[in-house]
């Protein structure tokens, strides 16, 4: 835990950082931005797992090895998520939602 | 002064997570969002949880950037904005955003938090102990599991990589 800051401060800015990244995957329109607005929105999760472990069940190891599970995921989710992009980007020469209507041709 | 070098990194995270939802320019977007997951590390690394801070630096800060600045230096023009977004459904996402933020912090500032005092460093010892035994606290499953599914992506990644490019010289 972090001297002199509450919880509730923490979850305050992890729940900021949440809706930012809301915000960015509702209103973006490029695949790649939505990508980064998702990566916002899990790094917040991790924070979050992280700061009721520690504040909460200090004698636990639960929410920190859940954290480095969500990172491990998220490393994953990105790099399929880049190929698919890439492939798109090579059939319809766009990254935008738009354009994207269907997956099989 | 522990509090200090939390908020001005709260601050630099949230300030930064913003320009990366608000700026037209894809490429700027992703330096942005460089700072919110170097901003994070310092967080990990205030909270006294020296491994993870070490994970995110290299696997975010490292792999995970590298990744889409290679994806956006493939498939965009850089200094080209991208598409303007409409003011309504900017407004929309705004209002939603807003509201359910509301409902998030109202439920966190009235719950009872039941928090400890004590002071615990998560060292890697411990983390790798708790990773790799098969007892009450053990993660040996997970761990395990985890490990299937990046040989799987990686797998996967080099099928989508390579499957999609031999359908397009058939047509």
């Amino acid at each position: 835990m972090i001297e002199g800051v509450s919880i509730q401060m923490i979850l305050t800015f992890t729940t900021l950082l949440f809706f930012i990244g809301l915000y960015g995957f509702i209103t973006r329109t490029n695949l790649i931005s939505i990508l980064i607005s998702l990566e916002l929105m899990l790094n917040s999760e991790a924070i979050n797992f992280i700061a009721i472990n520690k504040y909460v069940y200090p004698g636990v190891l639960q929410g920190a090895i859940f954290s480095l599970f969500i990172i491990a995921l998220a490393a994953a989710e990105t790099a399929l998520a880049l190929a698919v992009i890439l492939q798109v980007y090579k059939m319809t020469k766009s990254v935008d939602v738009k354009e994207v209507k269907d997956l099989k041709y | 002064m522990e509090s200090i070098m939390f908020y001005i990194l709260a601050g630099i995270v949230l300030i930064a997570a913003f320009l990366t939802v608000s700026t037209t320019k894809i490429y700027r977007s992703v330096l942005y969002l460089l700072f919110v997951l170097l901003g994070i590390a310092g967080i990990y690394f205030l909270m006294d949880y020296d491994f993870m801070g070490a994970v995110q630096l290299s696997v975010y800060a490292g792999g995970v950037m590298v990744l889409f600045v290679y994806v956006v230096l493939l498939t965009e023009k850089i200094g080209e904005p991208v598409r303007k977004i409409a003011f309504f459904r900017r407004v929309i996402a705004a209002v939603t955003a807003l509201s359910l933020m509301g409902l998030a912090l109202y439920a966190i500032w009235n719950f009872d938090f039941p928090v400890g005092s004590q002071k615990t460093p998560t060292t890697v010892n411990k983390v790798g102990e708790a990773l790799l035994s098969y007892g009450d606290n053990g993660f040996i499953l997970p761990f395990e599991v985890i490990s299937i599914l990046l040989l799987s992506v990686m797998v996967g990644a080099i099928v989508i990589a390579k499957s999609k490019k031999a359908k397009k010289e058939e047509l």
